[in-house]
């Protein structure tokens, strides 16, 4: 059974005593959305608070209605910078596996067909880190992916990579869409935006501003932040 | 300027009866250096056993009053060597409270003493090499689902190589130190005297030309324990690319 939708209810999240993000969403199945807004605007922060590695300061983030669970297995999460266990690539797409329990010859079938699908299997005995920056971002995506999670957060998963590294990825983020998992990513690539979102959520300033389909938000957005936004005026301040 | 060439005198001595003593393979002489070894060794086994799963934790776990704890081991890294060995002294004499166990003056209370010396510098190095590695990882392991326990096991795992340099500043420690043995083992001949009880012995008896050779030893036997680790630590690394 899917766990979606996920619904952030009056979330707030301080830190420090500022207020880095206050919204109310539902995320539904479906198309990908996209979490779009300036730097600063609280994006990696709405991911982290969705993922459960950040718990809201007020609110409930819930999932089928239900209050989350911290360690979420049907979920998973890509960071900007991809983190590679000191381990080599097949090891390293085996780990979460391993702490779901999962029994030996699933985690062997599965480890090679997703590295086949995210094209690392020459890698397979590689040290993790001596990748390229594109193949670890490649290999982060499969260790999300072999989890078959119901929902995949990504920060910003291009935002290091050449245009090159970067069209590989976001075919891989098609395949994952296509097997059956949510996409919920942040980019400040609004090309890619328009290539890979059904839905936009617009974050300025730590606030939702907007959540519409791509279209209507690219066509005719509501608020003057996001206007400005695409049209690419630099906004000061967070308020 | 006698007393310079009596210094030079004695180096000079000290290396021919060193290299003697090595190419003679002699008796007495392993027996010693057996005993350092096997005393030494075996307090690293359990100061390894302890102190590494205890640093790890320090580094995971996050618990009221862990600074502290922080600090306490830090500080505890300085224990001088003869405080641990009149502390380990007063449990196992006869009338102290492990007295009944009657280990004082056995290779068992060296084993003892060593190993309360050095755990703290096990743990304290590997709190230090882990923590660096658990605030690399954190974020990814748990957004993997593990659990502190998780979390713990796999940065001792990954941290293996690293964690070889604590493993071998306790063995450095240990295989060095004189106060706690002396005390709790009694430099009794062929049956509790290491390398570092015989030099003290033998220098204050004025054989200091075979008190530096003994050093000598020890100082190449340090070299050669430390390269055999290195070795393995750069054997494990390059398997590990290449596996």
């Amino acid at each position: 059974m899917n766990i979606l939708p996920l619904t952030l209810k009056n979330v707030t999240y301080y830190s420090g005593g500022k207020q880095l993000l206050k919204c109310n969403v539902t995320i539904s199945e479906g198309p990908n959305t996209m979490v779009l807004g300036p730097n600063g605007a609280g994006k990696s922060i709405f991911l982290r608070v969705c993922h459960g590695l950040l718990k809201p300061t007020e609110g409930q983030v819930e999932w089928t209605g239900k209050e989350q669970d911290a360690n979420n297995p049907n979920q998973a999460m890509v960071f900007e910078k991809p983190i590679m266990l000191q381990r080599t690539a097949e090891e390293n797409l085996a780990y979460g596996l391993k702490l779901r329990k999962a029994k030996k010859d699933v985690i062997k079938q599965r480890v090679s067909q997703v590295l086949q699908r995210v094209g690392l299997t020459e890698a397979a005995k590689q040290l993790a880190t001596s990748l390229s920056a594109g193949e670890q971002q490649r290999l982060a995506l499969g260790r999300a992916w072999v989890l078959e999670p119901d929902v995949l957060f990504l920060d910003e998963p291009t935002a290091n990579l050449d245009p090159g590294s970067t069209a590989e990825v976001e075919i891989i983020i098609q395949e994952i869409k296509k097997s059956g998992t949510k996409i919920v990513m942040t980019t400040h690539d609004l090309g890619q935006a328009r290539r890979l979102g059904g839905d936009i959520i617009f974050l300025y300033g730590g606030t939702l501003k907007e959540h519409s389909p791509a279209e209507k938000f690219f066509d005719s957005p509501k608020t003057k932040e996001a206007r400005a936004f695409l049209n690419g005026e630099i906004l000061w301040g967070q308020d | 300027m006698a007393g310079t060439e009596d210094t030079a005198n004695n180096f000079l001595d000290a290396l021919l009866l060193a290299l003697d003593l090595i190419t003679g393979l002699n008796a007495g002489l392993i027996e010693i250096v057996g005993l350092s070894l096997s005393v030494s060794l075996s307090a690293v086994l359990i100061a390894g056993s302890i102190g590494l799963p205890l640093g790890a934790a320090l580094a995971v776990y996050n618990f009221r009053g862990r600074q502290i704890s922080i600090v306490l081991l830090n500080a505890l890294m300085g224990l001088p060597p003869v405080f641990i060995g009149l502390t380990v002294y007063l449990l196992l004499s006869r009338s102290g409270p492990l007295g009944a166990l009657d280990l004082l003056f056995t290779p068992t209370a060296m084993v003892i003493a060593q190993a309360i010396l050095i755990t703290p510098i096990v743990a304290a190095l590997s709190r230090q090499t882990c923590q660096g590695l658990y605030e690399i990882y954190q974020e990814q392991l748990r957004s993997l689902g593990a659990t502190p326990l998780n979390m713990m096991l796999t940065i001792l795992w990954d941290a293996r190589i690293s964690l070889l340099t604590a493993i071998m500043a306790g063995f450095g420690r240990a295989i060095a130190e004189v106060g706690a043995v002396f005390i709790v083992g009694g430099n009794i001949e062929n049956f509790t005297r290491v390398m570092t009880t015989t030099i003290a012995l033998e220098t204050s008896k004025g054989n200091l030309a075979l008190a530096m050779a003994l050093g000598i030893i020890l100082v190449l036997l340090s070299i050669v324990v430390n390269g055999v680790a290195s070795i393995t630590a750069d054997s494990v690394s390059r398997s590990k690319a290449n596996r």
